[in-house]
């Protein structure tokens, strides 16, 4: 049964792969209004989310934000990994290496900041 | 189990996974179970590791990066106090690992059949000692050596950006989060080119093998954010960490040179996007130089003390250019990610510029503190009296205290004061005296900087405060302590129309009976430049010192 249920989804998988997210020529337009909306949207939730922040954890955020922002690693990795044009293969590789430096020291360090706030047992 | 793989190798990754499929479904038993697997891994690996040569998103994959875009926002969520606030960070992580390994899984390095004549097949079997039907199959065949080099990359960076986080000092956190902006921003750089240089990979290519005019746009947006947060983060790490004058350097005519070379960046942009293939090297080179140096120029004019508003500032700016290489990309985790980075450093950013009374455009376009000193009208002033007290003078009054509230600033960073300052309120809180620290939203060289030294000295948060919360208090303390902050205590701000800070909201330190103000000399005036009226009320009482070295003696006395 399980097993039947896992090939239905993949069926469904297989037929919405036929169905572009991102095609070329005419569906364009659409396609980036729908990116448009996903970053409009995210933009709100970012407004409201951050004013929420409570301003003692201000440098915290900026670490934590800083180290999410690094999310760009994933361009470099997809160029990284494409070896065809050797130029663009090594500025991935260069970029990888400058995107992990700050997911891993930006995350690290919030951490060491936020285990700074943990309540203090009174003495 | 070989031969699926090899019946998947010819058809497109869709109708790969239906044959698959159709094919489970009338097998029988036992063997459904690892050919699920099997379908499953081969399916993964039969989405186009060149999204040129299928022009298919798998839906899982967009799902998964849609996961991380939402871990991403749970991250920020939780810190709205500081006791989610690590769950939030563990969240943060989650997303970000998702998206690496989503990216790696589905980009995973293979050698490109097309690319490979027959003979290079036997080769690269024999090298790398594949057989069956992926050596040249193209679909299993893992380039590991590619693979290889990935992941040294992310090892270098994670064992620097690890052994960097552990050793910075917390009163450096300032240029570590400018330096780090810097690095994000020449990612943007380094991405946005590879993109250029290899469209194919990014499945960026149109029918006439040219690059789509809105990709370009969105491209050239992301080199060029991604310049000029590079170059104006380095520019604030060294006027940070000292590296150079944090007083600003103005050129003539700044403001037309600048809009100059932003107009030039956006007709460069335009003129990218419409550019045949060939013409497109030299003009995105063009633009690359600009936006490094626009950078370079927007930040050099602004001062030391706005450095908390350009912090931000560069902060929105990293998120988007990392949100405009996800409209590049098409991945919902980028663009999410650029979204909440970029929203919240301009809240910051707003938040820093109400603290201080000043418009956005007026911290821009730079030059604060630079002239004030020269007007010459504050020295014609005559050298008014103030009272100078010692250690031991100040240990009796806090002793007799009820109530003392403490303000920081840099000065107290600068000093590394903090450990001792919190010991110094341990002792008048044994003593019985209510203690609570003030902190202004401008205090010290970013936002929460001063939050975070005394959460470094173990402070606990629920005695620290902002400044609307606390202001009322005052007129009940008995003593204000001020340390290493100038400008948040200036009543300049509330009476002086002609002050540079005029209108700036400050602590009314001059409603407490008592004013303690620790100062290395009476000579510096804060950066804004102004003098002090409270250094002369009847009563204040100066402490000239280093910071940390007089609340040390403050220690020793109170024994």
């Amino acid at each position: 049964m399980l097993a039947a249920l896992l090939v239905s989804l993949l069926d469904l998988g297989a037929f919405t792969c036929n169905k572009p997210l991102r095609t070329r020529g005419r569906d364009v337009a659409l396609d980036f209004i729908s990116i448009l909306s996903i970053f409009v949207l995210a933009c709100f939730v970012g407004y409201y989310v951050v004013w929420s922040v409570t301003p003692a954890l201000h440098t915290p955020l900026m670490a934590v934000t800083n180290a999410i922002s690094s999310v760009i690693i994933v361009g470099a990795l997809i160029a990284a990994a494409a070896a065809d044009v050797p130029g663009a293969k090594w500025l991935g590789l260069l970029g990888i290496v400058l995107a992990s430096v700050n997911i891993f020291g930006g995350f690290a360090v919030t951490a060491r900041m936020l285990a700074m706030y943990k309540k203090k047992e009174k003495k | 189990m070989a031969r699926f793989v090899s019946n998947l190798r010819h058809p497109g990754p869709g109708a790969g996974v239906q044959l698959f499929s159709s094919a489970a479904v009338k097998a029988a038993g036992p063997r459904i179970k690892s050919g699920v697997t099997v379908g499953l891994l081969a399916w993964f690996f039969a989405t186009p590791a060149h999204a040129a040569t299928g022009e298919t998103v798998n839906p899982w994959v967009a799902l998964a990066y849609l996961v991380s875009g939402v871990f991403f926002i749970l991250a920020l969520r939780g810190l709205s106090s500081p006791a989610t606030s690590r769950t939030g960070n563990r969240f943060g992580m989650i997303g970000m690992l998702i998206a690496v390994v989503t990216t790696l899984v589905t980009q995973f390095p293979r050698f490109d059949p097309s690319r490979l004549k027959q003979g290079d097949c036997a080769e690269h079997a024999a090298q790398y000692g594949f057989d069956g039907p992926g050596a040249c199959g193209g679909l299993m065949s893992p380039d590991w050596a590619t693979a290889g080099e990935i992941f040294v990359a992310i090892a270098i960076g994670a064992l620097l950006g690890l052994a960097i986080a552990r050793r910075i000092a917390m009163t450096a956190m300032p240029e570590l989060v400018a330096a780090f902006h810097s690095l994000v921003g020449f990612a943007a750089v380094l991405v946005g080119w590879a993109a250029y240089l290899n469209p194919g990979a990014f499945g960026l290519l149109t029918a006439d093998g040219g690059i789509g005019a809105v990709s370009k746009v969105e491209m050239g947006l992301g080199i060029a954010i991604g310049a000029i947060t590079f170059s104006g983060s380095v520019i604030a790490f060294a006027k940070l960490s000292g590296r150079m004058s944090g007083s600003p350097i103005l050129l003539p005519a700044r403001h037309v040179i600048n809009l100059g070379v932003l107009a030039a960046i956006i007709v460069l942009t335009a003129l990218f996007a419409m550019a045949a293939p060939e013409q497109t090297l030299s003009l995105i080179i063009g633009l690359t130089v600009l936006a490094f140096a626009i950078g370079f120029l927007l930040i050099i004019p602004i001062g030391g003390a706005d450095m908390p508003v350009v912090v931000s500032m560069l902060n929105s700016y990293s998120g988007w250019a990392a949100a405009a290489m996800g409209f590049t990309l098409g991945n919902t985790a980028m663009i999410i990610t650029g979204a909440l980075v970029g929203s919240s450093g301009a809240i910051l950013s707003y938040i820093m510029c109400r603290a201080m009374n000043r418009s956005f455009i007026s911290v821009i376009a730079g030059g604060f503190g630079a002239d004030s000193g020269g007007a010459g009208g504050g020295e014609a002033k005559e050298q008014r009296p103030y009272k100078q007290g010692s250690a031991a003078d100040a240990a009796f009054m806090l002793e007799q205290a009820e109530k003392v509230i403490i303000i920081p600033g840099y000065g107290m960073a600068v000093a590394q004061a903090q450990h001792a300052l919190r010991e110094m309120a341990d002792m008048l809180e044994e003593k019985g005296v209510e203690v609570k620290y003030a902190i202004h939203p401008v205090a010290g060289r970013m936002p929460g900087h001063m939050n975070v030294l005394l959460a470094e000295a173990q402070v606990p948060y629920e005695n620290v405060f902002e400044l609307e919360d606390i202001n009322s208090e005052f007129a009940q303390a008995d003593v204000a302590f001020i340390i290493g902050a100038n400008d948040v205590v200036n009543p300049a701000a509330k009476t002086d129309k002609s002050s540079p800070i005029y209108g700036m909201p400050v602590f009314d330190v001059d409603k407490a009976k008592q004013v303690f103000f620790i100062k290395r000399s009476m000579g510096g005036v804060g950066y804004a430049g102004v003098d002090n009226d409270v250094f002369y009320m009847d009563q204040t009482m100066m402490l000239l010192s280093d910071a940390k070295k007089m609340v040390e003696e403050i220690v020793k006395a109170m024994d």
